[in-house]
């Protein structure tokens, strides 16, 4: 075997890898990562976060605007601080409302972002205060059962 | 009779250390001779061939074939609970995170590392390597070396490759024969694939699992005793070792990367 085949070989080889590599990241990953430096934090506090977990998705419109960085507990007021880091590319109004939603039946929880009317938007480190808890099935069921209980007591 | 046994265990132990010993200078001396590897990049060249392009062929078989298995199973499971599109999900991530590297590892293991075992091995059994030192020419230098950084260069290139292929083998049975739903297959991929977390921690196990083989692989062929029996049992030893080795790194690789993430 000569030494140019073998070049042509290897050549072969490690630019078929790279290519792979490339797939791996354009392809089946998504590159668009939101980092530090380009994202700005927004916290968030829940009566009750659910199933919500960090890395989940934060959506608006359903697209994704960023991802949950620390999910928290105030000792204080008994409730749940969730960190938002949302992509720098994107502002939301002061009034924009934070909902913890379930995509699907029995999918993944993410945070679901409603812009309101204000002008004023949100900066980095901001609180945002209209927040809706996530829905618990248990509660859910309670309150359809005490629902019915009353529709019977009223015939 | 007692005391002949201690000495057995004494002895045993003290071979066991000196084995220890003697494998660490071995590696220290592969990368303080590295230069050699880079600077006459043609040895490096003609090594990654024998151990990567020539491996070429069982890996993209064989992560076609393990992508494949991965897409019909995984469609049998996921549609009892009628999420069939999460099957994207499933192919690539167990394959980004864990069975490319694993399973690339093993079988480049068992396709170069007895290889390169068994080459060292008889050329020390034939006296090559002494040769080589008569003429002033370092065996470390000129063998040993190039043959490592090889295997370190074509264990990630490999590890991608074989990963690919199952994403299309998993494409090939999921999409083209089930009929899972394109559009969704791959979105639904590409919303759960992170680069860093996932695929670069794939790369990182498969660089850290070519640094082993090979050091295994290189270390056995060079303390291979130089008969017939001692180069076979080598070879043998080198695929145990190594495997074993891929392992259990990767749980170690693994619950230091993944723990905590969902």
């Amino acid at each position: 075997m000569n030494r140019t085949v073998i070049d042509l070989w290897v050549g072969v080889f490690v630019i078929a890898g790279m290519a792979a590599l490339l797939f791996l990241a354009l392809k089946v990953g998504s590159m668009n990562v939101v980092k530090t430096n380009n994202s700005y934090e927004l916290v968030a506090k829940f009566d009750n976060i659910g199933g919500l977990k960090v890395r989940a998705p934060v959506k608006s419109a359903g697209v994704v605007v960023g991802r949950v960085t620390d999910v928290q507990f105030d000792a204080e007021n008994f409730e749940a601080i969730v960190i938002l880091r949302i992509d720098n590319r994107y502002v939301f109004p002061k009034d924009t409302l934070a909902a913890i939603m379930t995509s699907g039946l029995l999918g993944e929880q993410y945070i679901g972002l409603d812009a309101g009317g204000d002008t004023e938007m949100l900066k980095d480190k901001d609180k945002i205060f209209l927040t809706q808890s996530a829905v618990v099935l248990e509660n859910l069921i309670g309150q359809f059962l005490y629902g019915k209980a009353q529709e019977g007591a009223t015939e | 009779m007692l005391k002949a046994a201690i000495a057995g265990v004494g002895r045993r132990t003290i071979q066991g250390i000196w084995r220890i010993g003697f494998a660490t200078r071995f590696f220290l001396l592969v990368l303080f001779y590295s230069g050699t590897a880079f600077r006459r990049i043609g040895l490096t060249i003609r090594e990654i061939y024998f151990s990567g392009v020539l491996s070429l062929i069982i890996i993209l078989v064989s992560g076609l074939f393990v992508g494949m298995v991965l897409g019909l199973q995984g469609y049998e499971t996921l549609q009892t609970y009628g999420s069939e599109e999460a099957l994207g999900v499933l192919v690539s991530l167990s394959l980004v995170r864990e069975l490319g590297p694993v399973v690339a590892a093993l079988l480049f293991a068992s396709r170069a590392g007895s290889a390169i075992t068994a080459e060292i091995g008889l050329m020390k059994a034939t006296e090559q390597l002494s040769a080589m030192e008569m003429m002033a020419v370092n065996p470390i230098a000129r063998v040993v070396a190039p043959r490592f950084w090889a295997g370190v260069i074509s264990m990630p290139l490999l590890a991608a490759l074989f990963s690919a292929m199952g994403i299309f083998g998993g494409y090939l049975v999921g999409v083209v024969l089930i009929g899972v739903d394109e559009g969704s297959f791959w979105s639904q991929m590409q919303s759960a694939v992170e680069f860093e977390q996932d695929i670069m921690n794939g790369v990182i196990k498969s660089v850290v699992f070519g640094i082993a083989i090979t050091a295994i692989a290189l270390f056995e062929g060079y303390d291979a005793p130089p008969t017939a029996e001692g180069v076979s049992g080598a070879t043998t030893r080198t695929v145990v070792t190594s495997s074993l080795a891929v392992l259990a790194l990767d749980f170690v690789l693994t619950a230091f990367m993944f723990r905590g993430i969902s």
